[in-house]
């Protein structure tokens, strides 16, 4: 239709320039539109990445000076930001475990078994992502104020674990939906028993979203800041870091710990991405 | 076991994972609310007394906060909207065979610490920067005007750190649409524009409800762009929450505002899941 179209057009006259300007501009508004889109979520991005190679004369890193690769060989010029990147990194881990399993549980029961409380599962599952980080981070402190429970990695811990556990189950379940259960009646048939057949067959089929799910946590965790700001105590995270030197002056060895969790976790993202695609082409 | 007990299967699996969120999210809500009623002040302690007045005082004195934190929240997540759709659209029609590598863009600013990319933009919007003297040179701002410590900074940066979870779920309901369905309207006589309004737009439409809440919710609860964009003219209701329970410790006054906070949000999404069915909410 589109060709008939078109050869109607050109017996008829030849379009004017303003005509094929506008025709010009009606094709590519889109990808403009979407290349904008783009720069406006990677610029500051790159101006991180860009302001770790910063020499500023002070601590203020908020104008270029010139570049230096000082920041990247000495990441940890300050004692308490090499304690608090540990801190993070801690929190991080073990949250992201015990949210992973307790997630991916959740995931397999909602998408494989119809039960009573279904609905109310859904439900407490989206409430957290739902809720402000700042009622969360409010409501845990009231929780923990009021038992007089000492503030500090216990309880970032806790509230980590808590506000990860629903985008573990979102991830994973996305992910469990076209899974064959076939396999594992398969397995069951053939003598093994639940357990085997989780950990031989289960397991490994969903292992990429299980991947995923773990991923998204960890970055999660590490980007973490309101609620870890209320429950910490007197502790102190990589983010509550830049928040304390926000407020003075942020030296470039946090825009360098920053560029390096970008690069470290773009990286195991897009290995992920290829490893699943290896994955399905030797499947098929 | 998965044979016999079959019916109690899925409640082992979601038990751990359930208990979790409920003692550490439903539970803090209430305990929320109880410090909410309190009075007292921070040296004797606070003691539980149906101190109403914590309420009266949010509505009153802090009716500024609240209005504010609505209007950037709902003009961010406008903008957002504007911002992610032809993105969204782009990826999903347009990008083909890199479909994964153009969302990996749009959620590469959630690798960056938060704090870390607010701040990126202090450094954009700073007054020797290449921003404001563009906008100086073509007069869009005054010679001696400003774009840092600005309601403009702030809903920019509310805006940009937000964006991608409106442009996420954009995506996922673009992406389903059968384009056969789009070809028919066009086989119709539908111009490119009328297929747009009339099909592909309401078809996305649950895609739209999803992203206006995932990008309003954290928006109307944040205080970071606020705090690090702003002055105290442009403090959100986050500001006062946090700094209530942080620096003053007044914690009933505290609560009682992130107690309001929430009973709004809440409305919020009652009223859209009534409009549009639990769940497509939940799976966007």
């Amino acid at each position: 239709m589109t060709a008939a179209a078109e050869t109607i057009q050109v017996k008829g006259r030849k379009p004017g320039f303003g005509v094929a300007a506008w025709a010009a501009v009606r094709r590519h508004t889109l990808t403009v539109l979407a290349g904008l889109g783009f720069a406006y979520l990677l610029v500051p991005i790159a101006v991180v990445i860009l302001f770790s190679f910063n020499d500023p004369a002070g601590r203020r890193n908020l104008t270029w000076q010139g570049f230096t690769l000082d920041n990247w060989l000495n990441p940890f010029a300050y004692p308490d930001l090499r304690a608090a990147v540990e801190l993070s990194l801690k929190i991080a881990a073990l949250s992201t475990i015990v949210a992973t399993v307790l997630g991916t549980l959740i995931a397999l029961a909602l998408v494989r078994y119809r039960f009573r409380g279904r609905n109310a599962t859904n439900l407490l599952i989206f409430l957290p992502m739902a809720t402000p980080e700042i009622v969360m981070g409010s409501s845990l402190l009231t929780l923990f104020l009021n038992y007089s429970f000492p503030l500090g990695f216990t309880t970032i811990l806790i509230a980590h674990i808590m506000f990860n556990i629903s985008y573990v189950v979102v991830t994973v379940r996305a992910r469990l939906i076209g899974f064959d259960r076939h396999l594992e009646e398969a397995a069951m048939d053939l003598f093994a028993n639940p357990l085997t057949t989780f950990f031989r067959v289960t397991l490994p089929l969903i292992a990429p979203g299980v991947i995923a799910a773990g991923l998204l946590a960890f970055a999660l965790s590490v980007d973490d800041f309101v609620i870890t700001y209320l429950v910490s105590g007197s502790e102190t995270t990589f983010p509550l870091f830049v928040w304390g030197a926000a407020r003075v002056a942020v030296p470039p060895q946090i825009n360098v710990i920053g560029s390096a969790i970008f690069l470290v976790a773009v990286g195991l993202m897009l290995a992920n991405v290829v490893w699943q695609r290896r994955r399905s082409l030797k499947g098929a | 076991m998965l044979h016999r007990n079959r019916w109690l299967t899925p409640y082992l699996l979601l038990g751990p994972g359930l208990a979790w969120l409920a003692v550490f999210f439903i539970v803090p809500l209430f305990y929320l609310g109880y410090t909410s009623l309190q009075a007292g002040d921070i040296l004797t302690g606070y003691t539980f007394q149906w101190a109403w007045e914590n309420y009266s005082d949010a509505f009153t004195l802090y009716r500024p906060h609240f209005l504010r934190s609505l209007q950037y929240a709902g003009v961010a997540t406008v903008i957002a909207f504007f911002i992610s759709y032809p993105l969204a659209y782009w990826i999903a029609f347009r990008a083909g065979r890199w479909k994964n590598l153009f969302l990996l863009l749009v959620i590469a600013p959630f690798f960056v610490t938060y704090l870390i990319r607010t701040i990126a933009w202090k450094t954009i919007l700073a007054d020797q920067g290449p921003v404001v003297d563009f906008l100086r040179t073509v007069q869009l701002v005054s010679d001696d005007g400003r774009l840092l410590a600005t309601t403009t900074a702030v809903v920019a940066g509310i805006t940009y750190n937000y964006l991608p979870f409106m442009a996420l779920p954009l995506y996922v309901s673009l992406e389903q649409i059968d384009h056969r369905l789009i070809e028919a309207a066009q086989d119709l006589y539908a111009s490119r524009v009328q297929a747009f309004f009339r099909v592909t737009f309401p078809l996305a439409l649950p895609g739209v409800f999803a992203g206006t809440l995932l990008t309003f919710i954290p928006a109307a609860g944040d205080f970071i762009n606020a705090e690090l964009l702003g002055t105290p003219r442009q403090q959100m209701i986050g500001n006062v929450i946090q700094s209530k329970f942080k620096e003053i410790a007044d914690y009933p006054q505290a609560a009682a505002l992130s107690f309001v906070l929430m009973a709004m949000i809440l409305l919020a999404i009652v009223a859209y899941t009534r409009l549009i069915g639990t769940e497509r909410t939940m799976a966007g």
